[in-house]
């Protein structure tokens, strides 16, 4: 695979040679990782039987413990996460029949509230290891899965869909199998994009904790020990000073993991960027540094990458394909017409059940009402992303042009996009309840707590990629004020905002089921809206309910984009510099 | 002497699929082969389907009739035996120079030790000896190019597959790489036993080839084969390479015979592709062609040289001054025409309206749009007949240039305009009414 050195060192005996000054320093911390890793692993298999209540301890003593289980979770969700994404990928790429059913899922999927997945998955997980913590361990893991995994597969597919012609066509005349591509070519190619979504994802992996961790769904109330969980014991017992320590605990979590993680595998990364262009600085990382200077760390990276490659001559092609006769056979052209056939015939009859679903089991007065939420769910999204696209978008350019501070910037707003709306829970309830505002309009800044900040990060980068020569221009021009902006700033960030608003939009629609209902203690506030009634509906554990809340969900949002964002982006691309 | 032959095609076509789904056939009936011990080279325009020959040949894609035939087998996909050096060097830009070299090994499973050895022997072989590490990014073009040189050569290639693998260095670093290919190649140092190049420079065709093969365009058919039986290594001014890049030239430049043999100036049809140059190109080229040295007329290597532009960008300015009637384009030669040295020395706006005079009478593209303009009561009209009507003969793509290049040449005659945002074509609009 992709090896991090010259190969040639790996030749060398392992632990040959002397440990540096550099074995020393890493040793004690790649010891304390992987002690951390085995006791939290350890941990997750405890026995459990159904109702048992696990105790969550409000002493900010027992924080480290729980930021280590949850990193544990959210690592391995991520580790699940690329996975599937590796296997989406690689067939949706492959094979043209099997885009046509995955991409549209992949659609669906992403527009599914986490509760949705949760109110699906958490019985047949708990069934899987009688017992035991592991299954409601597992239920954890994939609730946060499915706030991770969505966009990485998109972003992978997409990569590798757009590998350029003449790298694959080389590929092709010297032969490399299926697997070797893979590996040699499409995944390198596409690690730029896809680190970049593993980070989102890991944000979005935060911002769901609290329901992914404290599992209340269908009358179920179990709390595994973890940051999320200690978030909802803390809002139930009031207790601020909680908040804030979990506040901490999470600044901590994030800090460590990406130094620990994301720093050196983006400088290592570096490498794979595609464009010459030197404007990138690259980024620098001390545990890369340190490891690459390490003799010990250094000689075992060898061999691993040296084994890694080993595998790359399995499935390796086996004959020589200028003489292989099985072309294209026409049978396979029939078999795509019959495909072509079978999924809309399919989807047919899905349509067909869900009338029939709606109409015999929720009938169609509920269908409408929760229709008219969704409207008046979308209506806040939109009015929430314009508000706060007045907001920053022009902080936003005034940051980019200043290379200085974007940097800076975009690490506070990659915490901020972290950040789980409950925390705010105190603050919003706080306030609501003394100045005695109106939930169904104070609450909806909610929505957009976390997902402004995507917003704000993709203006200041494109603010940043604006061409100084055309700023130069526009100040020999005499352009001043409002004009400079509307000929300049505004149409050269115009493509680089609707991607982070496409973004916020998907994400504001998650979030509305943890904004428009809000607990504080016994104080609930309930805005009208979709999320409030998915959010309800699952706490009642009303199946038939829940489905239909989240079927709804996915309706406006897959309209949503197909009609608005679609067409703005487009938009967009025809007009980017 | 059909086991001397490497490559063989027998009757080959291909077409692609345009946007409505009419088939439009890039190449016709082509019959070619390439036998041991030649280098042959491919001339044609853009637009020839000289890399779909190329590429069908490398097993890339498929033929949809005729054979293709790699020592007697027919070709299915990428053959052992057959190696491929790119444009745009197609190197692994995450990989090292080393890895990159190895890649063609890994593939065919040889194991790292030999691997090693024999990227080793070709890294030394193309003076890269040293590079072993470095990351292609850090290289530059010459450089880069002989890694991928480099690639293709280590597996031992039966035939070497040259796709423009000059055209992305500059002139002298081109050169030198040329060189140091037939020099392996003459010496026999190295195990390949046919080159193939597909080129638009003629220099470098006739430098390096025993074989010109031209390539006519709109489908593709083989026009021409130029043999050339000078000794390697050949000198760039010698008198006998020089009358060989002028004969060459002549033949690039030739219209096809049906067309010629009619006597008038053949009609060109809606669909003609238009050449993809640029109107202040075309008046670039005007100028230097009507004033001295020139005085109105040149040898198409001589302008190339005064330009300092190479003869793929060059070929379609001479095509649009000759389908502008500004220009007449002969056997190498071209010469103004009496309306082109009129035009060079109008003022600008006489120019603009020679221009739009020209553009309607000789393009009947832009006549067209003129015409439906006119008849629109509101003097606008969407781009899409236009663009449907060009679908008819050409690939989507294509349909889409075309009408870019009717757009700039028709605002810039004043013959109609364009408005990007609306996507509308309209009169200009001091004769709207």
């Amino acid at each position: 695979m992709f090896e991090l050195f010259n190969p040639r060192r790996g030749e060398r005996a392992l632990l040959a040679g002397a440990p540096n000054r550099w074995d020393w320093i890493l040793l004690p911390l790649v010891l304390a990782v992987l002690a951390a890793a085995a006791f939290g692993a350890m941990q997750m298999t405890r026995p459990f039987t159904v109702g048992q209540v696990t105790p969550i301890s409000l002493d900010p003593v027992n924080l480290p413990y729980y930021l280590l289980r949850t990193m544990l979770r959210m690592f391995t969700a991520l580790a699940c996460s690329l996975l599937f994404s590796f296997v989406f990928a690689a067939i949706a790429s492959k094979y043209r029949a099997a885009e046509k059913v995955m991409i549209p899922l992949l659609d669906i999927l992403q527009s599914v509230p986490i509760l949705g997945f949760q109110a699906i998955a958490i019985a047949p997980f708990i069934a899987l290891f009688p017992g035991n913590l592991l299954g409601v361990e597992c239920a954890a893991i994939f609730a946060i899965f499915t706030s991770q995994a969505w966009n990485m597969a998109f972003s992978l597919f997409q990569s590798m869909r757009t590998v350029p012609a003449e790298l694959n066509e080389a590929s092709r005349v010297f032969c490399q199998s299926g697997w070797q591509r893979f590996w040699r070519l499409e995944l390198p190619f596409a690690i730029p994009g896809l680190l970049w979504n593993m980070m989102m994802s890991m944000s979005g992996g935060w911002f769901f904790l609290v329901a992914a961790e404290a599992i209340s769904v269908a009358g179920q109330d179990i709390k595994l020990p973890g940051i999320g969980a200690y978030i909802a014991v803390a809002i139930e017992a009031e207790n601020g000073r909680a908040i804030a320590w979990a506040i901490c605990a999470m600044l901590a979590g994030i800090v460590l993991y990406d130094q620990l993680f994301f720093r050196p595998l983006l400088a290592w990364a570096d490498k794979f960027r595609f464009e010459e262009s030197q404007g990138d600085t690259a980024q620098g990382s001390w545990l890369l540094d340190w490891g690459r200077r390490s003799r010990w760390i250094r000689a075992l990276t060898d061999r691993f990458w040296l084994k890694l490659s080993g595998a790359l001559g399995w499935f390796s092609l086996r004959h020589d394909r200028a003489t292989d006769e099985t072309r294209s056979h026409p049978l396979g052209k029939y078999a795509a017409r019959v495909w072509d056939v079978l999924v809309p015939a399919a989807s047919l009859l899905a349509v067909y059940r869900l009338v029939m679903f709606v109409h015999s089991d929720v009938g169609w007065a509920e269908a409408a009402h929760v229709v008219v939420l969704g409207l008046i769910t979308l209506g806040r999204v939109m009015l929430l992303i314009g508000l706060a696209s007045i907001v920053w978008v022009p902080i936003a350019v005034w940051i980019g042009l200043r290379p200085q501070y974007s940097q800076r910037v975009q690490a506070v707003a990659q915490f901020l996009a972290a950040f789980p709306v409950n925390l705010m829970f105190p603050v919003v309830v706080y306030m609501l309840v003394t100045l005695k505002l109106n939930p169904n309009i104070w609450l909806s800044p909610l929505m957009v707590f976390g997902t402004q900040w995507y917003i704000l990060f993709n203006v200041v980068a494109g603010a940043s990629t604006i061409p100084n020569e055309l700023r130069l221009a526009a100040d020999n021009l005499g352009l001043k004020g409002w004009l400079k902006w509307k000929r300049v700033y505004l149409p050269a960030v115009f493509p680089a905002y609707v991607t982070g608003a496409i973004t916020a939009s998907g994400g504001s629609w998650n979030a509305s089921i943890v904004a428009e209902y809000v607990t504080w203690g016994k104080t609930t506030l309930v805005a009208d809206g979709l999320g409030s009634y998915i959010k309800q509906m699952t706490d009642a554990g009303d199946f038939h309910r829940i489905a239909l809340g989240i079927g709804i969900m996915c309706v406006f949002v897959m309209l949503l984009n197909r009609f608005f964002w679609r067409k703005l982006y487009l938009l967009a691309e025809d007009r980017s510099l | 002497m059909r086991e001397n032959l490497l490559m063989e095609l027998n009757g080959v076509a291909k077409s692609f699929r345009s946007a409505d789904g009419a088939p439009r056939l890039i190449l016709d009936n082509v019959n070619f082969s390439l036998a041991k011990g030649e280098i042959v080279a491919l001339l044609g325009k853009s637009g020839s389907g000289k890399s779909t020959l190329l590429r069908i040949m490398a097993g890339l894609i498929a033929s949809d009739a005729g054979k293709a035939m790699y020592r007697g087998k027919d070709i299915c996909g990428p053959a052992l035996g057959v190696a491929m050096v790119f444009q745009s060097f197609a190197l692994f830009p995450w990989l090292t120079v080393q890895q990159n070299v190895e890649l063609g090994l890994e593939a065919q499973g040889i194991p790292p030790a030999e691997r090693e050895m024999r990227a080793d022997a070709m890294l030394e072989l193309m003076g890269l000896a040293g590079f072993g590490g470095a990351l292609p990014r850090e290289l530059s073009g010459g450089m880069r190019q002989r890694v991928g040189i480099a690639r293709a050569l280590v597996t031992n290639p039966d035939v070497l597959l040259m796709d423009e693998a000059f055209s992305a260095l500059d002139v002298l670093t081109g050169e030198t790489l040329r060189n140091d290919i037939l020099e392996l190649w003459d010496s026999n140092k190295i195990p390949t036993r046919g080159i193939l190049i597909v080129s638009h420079n003629i220099e470098e065709a006739v430098m390096m080839a025993d074989r010109i093969i031209i390539l006519s365009s709109g489908p593709g058919r083989i026009r021409n084969e130029v043999k050339i039986e000078l000794p390697r290594p050949r000198t760039v001014d010698s008198t006998e390479v020089r009358s060989l890049i002028d004969d060459v030239y002549g033949l690039m430049t030739m219209r096809p015979i049906h067309e010629v043999r009619s006597g008038a100036v053949p009609a060109t049809p809606v669909d003609y592709r238009l050449p993809e140059t640029d109107v202040s190109r075309i008046e670039g080229i005007l100028e230097l062609l009507a004033y001295a040295p020139f005085n109105g007329k040149a040898d198409l290597p001589q302008l190339s040289e005064e330009a300092e532009l190479s003869d793929e960008e060059l070929f379609p300015t001479y095509e649009a001054l000759g389908l502008l009637g500004l220009a007449h384009v002969d056997k190498g030669d071209i010469s103004l025409t009496p309306l082109g040295l009129r035009y060079a020395e109008a003022e600008k706006t006489v120019r603009q309206e020679l221009f739009g005079q020209q553009l309607l009478t000789h393009v009947p593209l832009a006549a067209r749009i003129r015409q439906q303009l006119e008849q629109e009561p509101t003097g606008t009209s969407r781009e899409e007949p236009f663009i449907e009507l060009l679908e008819e003969f050409l690939k989507a793509d294509e349909a889409k240039r075309v009408l870019e290049v009717a757009v700039e040449w028709g605002r810039y005659g004043e013959v109609y305009e364009y408005d990007f945002h609306t996507g509308r074509l309209k009169l200009p609009d001091q004769q709207e009414k």
